[in-house]
C-alpha cells in the first residue's frame, strides 16, 4: 500500500464519528437522495446518488467499525480500498457534489449525506485524490492569502477606485472598528462594486467598520478540498487579524461556502470559540433596517426573485433576512418553486468551480435553475453569494437566457435614502 | 423430532437464542456507534440542537421536504403502508399480545383478526411493490447489493407465514405456527447485522441532523 494511501485510510478513520456511524447504519437505499440532488436529476446518471459517493468510506466503517466487518477483513473477506478506486470516486466527491445540504433535507432516515462528503473529503485530498484546481487554490490561499491569488497590491488599487467613484474613505487597519468586512477574491477582481455599495451604506447608517491588511480574504479551499490543517491556518489569519484590530464583530461578505467557513467550522478549526461575533452581511443589513438605520428611498420595480445561496440559507440559517430586505427595497418579489432552505444550488459550490475538470457536469447541473427561473420568469435575479452570481452569469449566457445577476447588498445601495 | 416437538423447541431454545442474540446484538452495534462520539461544536449557536434534534426526529415521519416526484410518491406511500402494516400486525394482533403479555408482562387490546388478515395482505403487497420498484428503478438497481434483497426476504417470510398459518394453507396447523415462528427467528437473528438496524439507528441518525441544522437556525 502506498504512503499517500494509508494517510488517506488513517483519514477516513478519524471522519468515522458517531453521527456519521449512525448515517451508514440507517440507510436503507431508499434512493430519495438521489432526487434531491442536481447532479442526478439533470444527468439521470445513478453514480451520482448522494449516498453512493461514500462508497469507499462506507466500506473503511464496515470493515473496522462494525463486529462482522471486522472478522471478515481479518479473514480477507473484504475487498480492501485501493488506489484505483478513491481515483474513480474522486470525481464523485468533488466534481458532483456541491455540499449543497439538499440531500440531507430529504433523507427519510435523517441522514446528514452533506456532512458525511465534507468528512469523506479529508480523506480524499490526505490521499492524494483531489482535484488539481483546488490543490492549486488551496496552496495559493496559503502562500498568497487568496484562492485566486490576489495580493493587498490588488485590493489597493481596487479600493482606490472605489473611492474615487463613491467620494468616501475606504477604512483599512481602523484598530477598534466595530466591523471587520473581509471579501472574497471573486468580488475584489470581479465585483468591487460590492465594496463601493457597503462604503455607501455603512456611511449613510453610521456604521464603524474597517478592512484589515493582514487578512481581507472570506473564502477558505482549505475547507472546500478538505485539508484541516490548511483551513485552520486560513481561518486563523483573520482570528489573528481581528484580534490585531480589536474589532467586535467580522462580517462574512456575499459568498456562501466563506460564511460556512468562518461563522461554523472556524472556531471548530483552530479549536477555540471566537472572541468576537461572526456575521453576514444580511445578518447586519436586517438589523440596520429594524433599527430604522437603513432606509431606501426608491423600489426595484421590475420583477425579482432571489437565489438562496446554500451555505447562507440550508447550511447557514440566514433564510428569513434576505426577505426581510427584498420585501424593503422590490415592488415585485416572487419566490421561486423549492425555495429556501429548499433552494437547488446553483450548481458551482462546494469547490466546484474551481476545478475545471467539472465545468461541463455545473453546466448540466445549472439545468435545475433554468427550470426554476422558468417558472416563474424573473425580470432579474438576486443573490448574496459572487461564487453563484458568476456561475448564474455562465449558465443564463450558455442557455440564452436574458435575465441580469444581482447582488442584494448592491441592490440596496442603489436605493439608498439620502438621511 | 415430531411436529410437536418441533414447535416445542421453536418456541423454547430457539426462540431464548434468538432474543438474546437480537438484544445484545442491537446494543452491541449501538454502543459501536455511539461511543465513537462526536466534538462539541465551538461555534456559537443561533438556536437549540436538543430542540432541533428532537423536532427532526417527529417531522421526518409527518412531513416532507421533497418535491412529490413519481419516485418519491411511490417510495413514500409503499413505505407508509409497509411500515404501518407491519407494526399493525405485528403489535395490534391478538396472539402476538398474548406472546408479548408472556415474555414481557405488558398488553393492549388487539384488532379484529379478520381487520389484521386484511391489513396483512396490503402489507406482503406493499413490500412485492417495493420490490418491483428496486428491480426496475434504474437508482434502486444500482444502490441495491444482495442485503438488500437478503433482508427483504428476511422481512417478508415472517409476513406470508403467518398468512399462511392463519389460513391453515399447505401443511398441519403446528408446522405451520413453528415455521412461522423460525422465519420471526430468523428476522430476529439477522436484524442486528444489516440495515434492519435502523429502526433504532434512524432516531439518532435524525437528531444529530436537527441537531446540526437546529444550532444553525434551520428546521431540517
Amino acid at each position: 500500500m502506498s504512503a499517500s494511501l494509508q494517510r488517506g485510510l488513517n483519514a477516513f478513520r478519524e471522519a468515522i464519528n458517531a453521527p456519521v456511524a449512525t448515517f451508514f447504519n440507517s440507510c436503507v437505499h431508499c434512493g430519495m437522495c438521489a432526487q434531491a440532488c442536481h447532479f442526478y436529476t439533470e444527468t439521470g446518471d445513478p453514480r451520482y446518488t448522494p449516498i453512493h459517493k461514500l462508497e469507499p468510506l462506507r466500506r473503511v466503517w464496515k470493515q473496522e467499525y462494525t463486529f462482522w466487518g471486522r472478522y471478515a477483513k481479518a479473514f480477507g473477506l473484504s475487498k480492501p480500498i485501493t488506489d484505483a478506486e478513491l481515483e474513480e470516486w474522486e470525481t464523485l466527491v468533488y466534481d458532483s457534489c456541491t455540499l449543497c445540504g439538499r440531500c440531507s433535507m430529504v433523507c427519510p432516515v435523517g441522514n446528514d449525506i452533506t456532512y458525511m462528503i465534507r468528512r469523506m473529503r479529508e480523506g480524499m485530498a490526505a490521499s492524494g485524490h483531489a482535484p488539481e484546481g483546488l490543490v492549486g487554490a488551496t496552496r495559493r490561499a496559503i502562500t498568497t492569502g487568496s484562492p485566486m491569488g490576489v495580493k493587498l497590491p490588488a485590493l489597493q488599487a481596487q479600493i482606490r477606485d472605489v473611492e474615487q467613484e463613491t467620494g468616501l474613505k475606504i477604512p483599512v487597519d481602523v484598530n477598534g472598528a466595530d466591523y471587520m468586512l473581509l471579501l472574497s477574491s471573486m468580488e475584489i477582481m470581479n465585483f468591487p462594486e460590492f465594496i463601493g455599495a457597503v462604503a455607501r451604506i455603512f456611511d449613510r447608517t453610521g456604521v464603524s467598520w474597517t478592512i484589515s491588511s493582514a487578512a481581507f480574504e472570506a473564502t477558505n479551499s482549505g475547507i472546500q478540498i478538505g485539508v484541516s490543517d490548511l483551513a485552520a491556518e486560513l481561518v486563523q489569519r483573520v482570528v489573528s487579524a481581528a484580534e490585531h484590530l480589536q474589532v467586535k464583530n467580522v462580517i462574512s461578505p456575499e459568498c456562501g461556502h466563506a460564511y460556512m467557513a468562518i461563522r461554523w467550522e472556524g472556531p471548530n478549526l483552530v479549536g477555540k470559540a471566537f472572541n468576537f461575533k461572526v456575521v453576514h452581511i444580511l445578518e447586519l443589513l436586517d438589523d440596520l433596517r429594524k433599527q430604522g438605520r437603513l432606509k431606501v428611498s426608491s423600489k426595484e420595480l421590475q420583477k425579482l426573485t432571489y437565489h438562496d445561496p446554500c451555505q447562507i440559507s440550508r447550511r447557514g440559517g440566514v433564510v428569513q433576512q434576505p426577505r426581510n430586505l427584498l420585501d424593503m427595497v422590490a415592488q415585485n418579489f416572487v419566490e421561486m418553486p423549492d425555495t429556501g432552505t429548499m433552494n437547488w444550488c446553483c450548481g458551482a459550490g462546494g469547490g466546484v468551480s474551481t476545478n475545471e475538470r467539472a465545468d461541463e457536469l455545473r453546466m448540466k447541473a445549472f439545468k435545475r435553475k433554468q427550470t426554476q427561473l422558468n417558472a416563474i420568469q424573473p425580470d432579474a435575479l438576486v443573490s448574496a453569494c459572487s461564487n453563484c452570481r458568476i456561475q448564474l452569469e455562465e449558465g443564463l449566457e450558455v442557455n440564452g437566457m436574458d435575465i441580469p445577476v444581482l447582488s442584494l447588498t448592491e441592490t440596496i445601495a442603489a436605493h439608498l435614502a439620502d438621511d | 423430532m415430531s411436529e410437536q416437538e418441533l414447535l416445542q423447541w421453536v418456541r423454547g431454545p430457539a426462540f431464548e437464542a434468538a432474543s438474546v442474540i437480537f438484544v445484545i446484538g442491537v446494543l452491541v452495534r449501538l454502543l459501536q456507534t455511539v461511543l465513537l462520539g462526536r466534538s462539541k461544536d465551538l461555534s456559537e449557536a443561533r438556536g437549540s440542537e436538543v430542540i432541533g434534534g428532537l423536532r427532526t426526529i417527529f417531522t421526518r415521519s409527518v412531513k416532507h421536504n421533497f418535491q412529490l416526484s413519481t419516485f418519491n410518491l411511490y417510495t413514500m406511500v409503499a413505505g407508509y403502508i409497509f411500515h404501518i402494516g407491519f407494526f399493525v400486525v405485528l403489535l395490534l394482533y391478538a396472539p402476538h399480545i398474548l406472546v408479548i403479555d408472556q415474555v414481557m408482562g405488558v398488553s393492549w387490546p388487539s384488532l379484529p383478526t379478520t381487520v389484521v388478515d386484511a391489513v396483512t395482505v396490503v402489507t406482503i403487497v406493499s413490500l412485492l411493490a417495493i420490490l418491483v420498484h428496486r428491480l426496475k428503478h434504474p437508482v434502486l438497481r444500482f444502490l441495491s447489493r444482495f442485503q438488500d434483497y437478503f433482508v427483504w426476504v428476511v422481512t417478508i417470510l415472517p409476513l406470508i407465514t403467518g398468512y399462511l398459518a392463519f389460513h391453515r394453507i399447505g401443511a398441519s396447523p403446528p408446522t405451520l405456527i413453528a415455521i412461522h415462528i423460525l422465519s420471526v427467528e430468523l428476522l430476529m437473528v439477522v436484524f442486528p447485522f444489516t440495515k434492519l438496524i435502523h429502526a433504532f439507528t434512524l432516531f439518532m441518525a435524525r437528531y444529530y441532523n436537527g441537531a446540526f441544522a437546529g444550532r444553525r437556525g434551520v428546521e431540517s
